[in-house]
């Protein structure tokens, strides 16, 4: 498998297994994240994409009698992320998550961006000032918000909040950034808007996209794996999955035969 | 049950084979009308062409359209690229039978220069190799694709003799020069529709393997 990326790697999957209490929900999974490039997850409705995302910032720590078992190592520190040694809330903070639906804090514009920051304790005006700015920048939001920093969040319309959300997930400085299915809520233009940003913010960050739309993954993504029932069916080069897949269930897949 | 766009591609499947065999009867038919001297089948072939031509365009314009309202991927999308490709091969084909039926009509007028051994063999190897690798489109059989491409060496070994033998009669009497020149001619074309049944069996490769093997020898492709 590691011989399809050709870069350096950001993290590594190594016989990853994910139980929700006795359900057994990802199986032996293997896969190379590449650094600074966009890796896509597709299949079926719980075939355990979103399930796979999540040990990504242990988000399955919020509830008793998850267990993982294997390896996420990230790179260059060589920290296994899933590790029990590490504390969560620091992941959290390295490897942030953007939502289904857009879920902005019930605070300004402003506010949104820079409480993570806050939360780390950054308080002066100026770093934050700055910092904000360049999140919004860095989401395309900016130049729609700039003069209205201080109005509430909710404000905002959908693909303007999915990007305010995208703004609070850079603020951090995160070296991997999660999507899942970040436009499934918003109308064409804004995924658009939103798939362009996708493309753009991988000159700064790692990314890993787990989307239902195939075109998606095939206009945004530069590897794509296929996952079904809890495995990895096959991992490639985005252009190579859409054009001559190996596998006969990814075959099936990508041309909606099944799933 | 099969889905619309399933049909959809079935359809453009058959439509692409009705085109073969439109042209692979229009390349037995020029050399018929070439050894049996028979210049009204000659002018059926040229006739014809038009037809050829309007299936072609049809098929284009279906391919674009499935390409355009169905975002085919992986499989699908090859087999349309392919048909899109080989319908392209397919028709100049069908000129190249026409180009035959031209020259036999020219050559039936005039007293015949020498049995007719070798063009008769050229051709029936090109129409089986069209023949051979529409087949391997609708079996998506890739060896036999593969093995259409051996046999582009006989037809091109096959006009080099063709040549040296019609170059012998020019030299030895310059009267036959006229119909040595348009035999000649006719050898080439054969080759030239040989050297579209492999463009056509290469894309039958793409279409089963996802592998472009153009302009690769052999040798190469195991290596790759």
């Amino acid at each position: 498998m590691s011989v399809v990326t050709t870069g350096e790697l950001k993290a590594e999957v190594k016989k990853l297994n994910f139980y929700y209490g006795s359900v057994h929900a990802l199986k032996e999974i293997n896969l190379p994240i590449e650094r600074r490039k966009v890796s896509a997850l597709i299949g079926p409705s719980g075939c355990g994409k979103t399930t796979f995302l999540r040990c990504f910032n242990r988000m399955h720590d919020l509830y008793p009698h998850n267990r993982y078992e294997g390896e996420i190592t990230l790179y260059p520190d060589n920290i296994n992320i899933i590790s029990p040694e590490i504390d969560p809330i620091e992941i959290r903070m390295q490897i942030s998550m953007v939502f289904q639906k857009p879920n902005p804090f019930p605070k300004s514009i402003y506010e949104n961006v820079a409480y993570g920051l806050r939360v780390r304790g950054i308080s002066k005006r100026a770093v934050l000032d700055e910092k904000v700015e360049r999140s919004l920048r860095g989401a395309a939001l900016w130049d729609e918000v700039k003069d209205r920093l201080n109005h509430l969040a909710f404000d905002l319309s959908g693909g303007q909040q999915q990007r305010l959300c995208i703004a609070r997930a850079l603020a951090t400085d995160p070296r991997i950034l999660l999507f899942d299915e970040p436009t499934s809520a918003l109308d064409p233009t804004a995924t658009s808007k939103i798939e362009e940003l996708i493309v753009e913010l991988k000159n700064e960050v790692t990314i890993i996209i787990v989307t239902h739309n195939m075109q998606q993954a095939a206009r945004v993504s530069d590897y794509t794996a296929f996952m079904y029932l809890g495995e990895i069916v096959e991992f490639d080069r985005t252009d190579k999955i859409f054009t001559a897949p190996s596998n006969r269930l990814t075959e099936e897949y990508i041309t909606g035969r099944f799933g | 049950m099969a889905t619309i766009f399933e049909k959809e591609l079935t359809d453009l499947k058959g439509t692409v084979l009705k085109l073969g065999a439109m042209v692979e009867k229009a390349i037995s038919d020029s050399i018929k009308s070439l050894v049996e001297r028979n210049s009204k089948l000659a002018a059926d072939v040229i006739d014809k062409d038009p037809q050829v031509n309007a299936l072609e365009v049809e098929i284009d314009e279906e391919c674009i359209r499935l390409i355009a309202l169905r975002q085919p991927r992986a499989g699908d999308l090859r087999l349309i690229t392919t048909a899109m490709k080989i319908t392209t091969d397919l028709e100049r084909i069908g000129d190249l039978a026409v180009d035959v039926s031209e020259r036999a009509l020219e050559l039936n007028e005039e007293p015949q220069l020498k049995p007719y051994i070798d063009i008769p063999r050229m051709a029936e190897i090109a129409q089986g190799m069209v023949k051979d690798a529409l087949d391997a489109l609708v079996k998506r059989d890739s060896a036999l694709a593969r093995d259409v491409l051996t046999r582009d060496d006989l037809v091109d070994n096959l006009n080099f003799q063709v040549f040296n033998e019609l170059l012998f009669f020019m030299i030895q009497d310059p009267r036959t020069v006229s119909r040595a020149v348009k035999l000649t001619y006719i050898s080439k074309y054969l080759e030239r529709i040989a050297d579209h049944a492999t463009n056509i069996a290469e894309m039958v490769v793409y279409l089963v393997e996802g592998k472009i093997i153009r302009h690769m020898a052999v040798s190469e492709e195991k290596k790759s």
